[in-house]
């Protein structure tokens, strides 16, 4: 295999593990605001218990998704060497941000959340459980505003150097390998570039489906531990948190998957017609609910309805929806391709432009059906829970539905791995959209090799990571939350208020 | 002042933030298997729990700082030391997850194997960011296009793998310290029994690699011959080195321990001084070198960086120092730690 490949599926396979872990300490982060903020409201016992044993999972988490984060950043330069050098400028900015205020936040601010329970006050603890999850917010905003900015590039002129000094080039310039290592991305109006057409949307939609991550791990465990009748009274309470902040995350993240679609028929039309599977540009657009993609005989198959697409993407069916064989359109492609002149010659060149059609359809879809399972199970559960018939846990359909909540983790997991393989591969073949190539990224020194020996080496890291996290979480759920002897421990700055709940809620 | 130069003092401060306080967490790994006890080594382990990753992250940002700032030298370096660096992230993937896994089981094969991994990873994490400063100082091959054009057996050249034993004698010097700070009883005791043979080992190490340098390395001695002021700041950090046990002997473990950062930083500040204005080094055909201009990216991104940093870097320093204040003290193990 070549070297692209190889760097590829290494920076796929890195990215897609370190993935699998900010979503849990994004969502789980909210989730222990909330839990302490009901205790120090409360002063019931029992949601104190809760953030504890949230807490321990939580440092889970975050080890490794830091161990992991700085593989990937260093693998920009190690695997894509011309790509940092063509939009270092642009950005590094966004990742050197990330650090100063993401990464300090958090990670400072754990050391309190963690081992702080009998260093500082509660409101101070409450405090830096704020700031913890502040910033991992934060590390998500920078590094979907650098992944934006890949997507749908604004803010910047292309620049030569000439002897040393910087010459601007016209804004339709189309790089060509030869001008590697002259040519570079500059930045003009930084917060154009922060705010380039796709972050608000994918950022939104990111940050909520790190929620559902974590409201789902919330909401699974204590299921689990209703069905098995244990800890009960602090499963009852962990899953009325937990299944609180999923049902309005399930319903704001369709909203925002909305939103986020009609960007990309904006931005990126050809991403949206592979990703629907749309090959003729046509009015009354179907919207194919399921199905397989036949990319030879460029043809999609598979239960259709009529003119939604249209409608979603433009609200009137009647708008037409472009399709791939007049994606990108002729204009742009005679740019890169000066040389292709009739219709035959630009359709062929055409097709050079295509992700790969039939995988972004199904990963999209696949995420779009997660997303609607999760959906229904919200529905239900929110049901089950106003009818009040969610407590009664030796009742057959109760039980089915706990055991599906169970299930649900996976879900949010499920989507927001597909979902990026939806968006990152349907930006291919480019790595900075319609700017860049990813064959013309790759680092000129790194061979094919040494990739393989590096891949192996994270491939055997990465599987005993897994387990190990596996194992330990497993444990942590069988040790349970503590029990309230445990809490006995306590500084006498949190029995205060503790007491205080002893005379108000038991009484 | 040039904002070149400015950033290329900024890199160098986070990158010395880096060696600092990450320095000493590694240091305390190097060193963990020289106590058997397991009480001894959690007590090692929670020394540095609450603050190796807010230490780590000096490293994360240093490297995000040089990738905006001189994102040819970043794409150079990461690029032309691929297989080191991959090592690299290994071991510092190893050294973090042992600190979180070891305590969380207590039988004694789980615990010794996750021993193993962080010392190894602090160990190998030492050994490799000194043989990569090795090389920077030394010089690597560079093409026209400055593109890395060695090999990974030039990379391993006995100038730099000196300088990777001086950087793990270093930290573990370093570590040492710390862990006088920060412990009481019988492991104090012993541990500051080893201060004085590791500060000896790190000079002697040190010193040799000055006149290895000055021998070895016509270029720098050039250098040094117009700076000559460089030898009195590599003096004031023996020097300062020194002081160590002075304030150990007077029971001052805090000045003993500041006295050892200040060392290091003014270490620091000596390789800057004779390094400027190259960002890395072409050895041979030092025309193909990376400098601080023509890595650097444009004027704008450093003008809207340093903004960042002016915002960013007091908020920094204000929780980072408010984290060491409220962990200060003694360590003592409860059911919390690791
Ligand atoms: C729990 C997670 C989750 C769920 C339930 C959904 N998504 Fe999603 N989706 C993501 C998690 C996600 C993601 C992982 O966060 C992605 C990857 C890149 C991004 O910006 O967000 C994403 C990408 C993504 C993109 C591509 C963005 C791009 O290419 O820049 C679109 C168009 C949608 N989503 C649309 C939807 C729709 C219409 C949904 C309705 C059911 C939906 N998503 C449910
Ligand atoms: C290629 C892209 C990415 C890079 C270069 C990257 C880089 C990093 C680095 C260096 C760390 C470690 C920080 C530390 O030492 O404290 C980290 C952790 C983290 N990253 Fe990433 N990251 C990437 C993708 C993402 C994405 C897409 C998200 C979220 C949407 C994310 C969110 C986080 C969070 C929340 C942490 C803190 C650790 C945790 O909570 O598990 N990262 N990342
Ligand atoms: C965290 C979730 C992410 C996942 C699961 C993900 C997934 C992927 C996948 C599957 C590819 C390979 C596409 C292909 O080869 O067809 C890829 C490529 C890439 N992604 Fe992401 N990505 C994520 C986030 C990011 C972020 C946040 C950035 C940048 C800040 C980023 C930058 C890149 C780059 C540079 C490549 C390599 C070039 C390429 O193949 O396009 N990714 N990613």
């Amino acid at each position: 295999m070549d070297a692209e490949i190889l760097a590829r599926v290494q920076f796929a396979f890195t990215v897609m593990f370190h993935y699998i872990y900010p979503p849990l300490s994004i969502g789980l982060g909210i989730a222990l605001v909330l839990m302490e903020g009901i205790w120090l409201k409360t002063g019931n016992i029992l949601f104190h218990n809760m953030a504890r044993f949230w807490t321990r999972i939580f440092a889970l988490t975050f080890a490794i998704g830091v161990a992991t984060g700085i593989v990937m950043e260093f693998e920009f330069g190690t695997n894509w060497a011309t790509y940092s050098r063509f939009v270092g400028d642009i950005f590094g900015s966004a990742l050197a941000a990330e650090g100063i205020f993401a990464f300090f936040l958090e990670s400072g601010f754990l050391a309190v959340l963690l081992f702080g329970w009998n260093k500082v006050g509660p409101r101070v603890h409450f405090f830096s459980t704020c700031m913890v999850a502040l910033g991992a917010h934060f590390s998500a905003v920078w590094i979907v505003v650098a992944n934006s900015w890949m997507q749908t590039p604004a803010g910047y002129h292309l620049e030569r150097m000439v002897d040393g000094k910087p010459v601007r080039l016209p804004l339709d310039h189309a790089v060509t390998p030869a001008d590697l290592g002259s040519v570079r991305a500059v930045v003009d109006d930084f917060w154009a570039m922060v705010l380039n057409p796709s972050t608000i949307d994918r950022l939104t939609h990111v940050v909520l489906g790190a929620w559902l991550a974590g409201a789902f791990l919330v909401v699974s465990i204590s299921a689990f531990y209703l069905l098995r009748r244990r800890h009960e009274e602090f499963a009852r309470a962990s899953l009325k948190v937990g299944l609180g902040f999923a049902i309005v995350a399930t319903l704001l993240q369709m909203v925002s998957g909305d939103l986020t679609a009609v960007g990309v028929s904006r931005n990126q039309p050809v991403k949206l017609a592979a990703m629907e599977g749309l090959w003729d540009t046509q009015p009354y657009a179907p919207l194919t609910l399921a199905g397989w993609v036949d990319a030879k005989a460029e043809q999609t198959h598979g239960p259709a309805i009529p003119g939604l697409l249209s409608f979603l993407t433009w609200h009137d069916a009647a708008k037409p929806v472009a399709g791939l064989r007049q994606l990108p359109p002729d204009d742009f492609l005679r740019r890169f391709h000066p040389e292709a002149t009739t219709p035959e010659q630009l359709a062929t060149v055409r097709r050079n432009y295509w992700p790969n059609v039939p995988a972004v359809f199904q990963f999209y879809h696949l995420m779009i059906t997660v997303g609607v399972l999760l959906l229904g199970l919200v529905l239900v559960s929110a049901f089950f829970w106003w009818r009040g018939w969610l407590w009664r846990t030796d009742w057959r359909p109760t039980r089915l539905l706990l055991g599906a909540l169970v299930l649900s983790v996976l879900g949010p997991q499920i989507a927001n791995q597909a979902g990026w393989f939806a968006a990152e591969m349907g930006r291919q073949p480019w790595i900075v959209w319609e700017l860049l190539k990813t064959s013309q990224a790759l680092s000129k020194v790194v061979t094919a090799h040494q990739i393989l020996a590096s891949m192996l080496m994270f491939t055997a890291v990465y599987a005993l990571l897994f387990v190990m996290f596996i194992f330990l979480l497993t444990r942590k759920i069988q040790h349970g939350p503590d029990t309230e002897e445990e809490s006995e421990e306590l500084p006498d700055s949190w029995k205060a208020i503790l007491r205080l709940d002893d005379q108000s809620s038991r009484a | 002042m040039d904002l070149n130069l400015i950033w290329f003092v900024l890199v160098g401060v986070l990158l010395t933030g880096y060696a600092v306080l990450d320095g000493f967490d590694l240091g305390v790994g190097i060193l963990q298997p020289f106590v058997r006890k397991d009480e001894h080594r959690r007590l090692f382990l929670n020394a540095i729990g609450p603050v190796w990753d807010g230490n780590e992250v000096w490293l994360v940002t240093g490297g995000g700082a040089l990738f905006a700032a001189f994102p040819e030298a970043y794409a150079t370096v990461f690029s032309g030391f691929y297989l080191p660096f991959m090592l690299l992230l290994c071991a510092l993937i190893f050294r973090a997850v042992a600190i979180e896994f070891r305590s969380k089981e207590p039988w004694p094969w789980w615990r010794a194997m996750w021993d193993w991994a962080f010392c190894l990873g602090s160990f190998v994490s030492a050994l490799l960011i000194g043989v990569a400063m090795g090389n920077i100082v030394r010089g690597i091959p560079l093409d026209a296009h400055h593109e890395f054009a060695g090999t990974l057996l030039g990379l391993l050249n006995p100038y730099a793998l000196l300088m990777g034993i001086t950087v793990v004698l270093l930290f573990a010097m370093h570590g040492a310290i710390y862990l006088v700070m920060k412990t009481e009883g019988e492991l104090h005791d012993l541990v500051r029994g080893w201060v004085p043979r590791l500060i000896g080992l790190f000079l002697a190490a040190y010193i040799l690699f000055n006149f290895y340098t000055l021998i070895d390395l016509p270029h720098i001695y050039v250098t040094v011959r117009t700076r000559p002021w460089i030898l009195l700041v590599i003096a004031a950090a023996v020097l300062t080195i020194l002081n160590i046990p002075r304030e150990f002997s007077k029971g001052r473990d805090f000045a003993a321990f500041a006295s050892s950062c200040a060392g290091m930083a003014l270490m620091m500040a000596a390789f800057g001084l004779t390094y400027f204005p190259n960002m890395v080094l072409s050895s041979p055909a030092p025309e193909n070198s990376l400098t601080i201009w023509n890595a650097a990216s444009s004027p704008k991104t450093l003008g809207i960086m340093l903004i960042i940093a002016v915002i960013g870097v007091p908020l920094v320093l204000t929780y980072t120092a408010c984290i060491y204040y409220i962990f200060r003290g003694k360590t003592t193990l409860t059911k919390h730690s690791y």
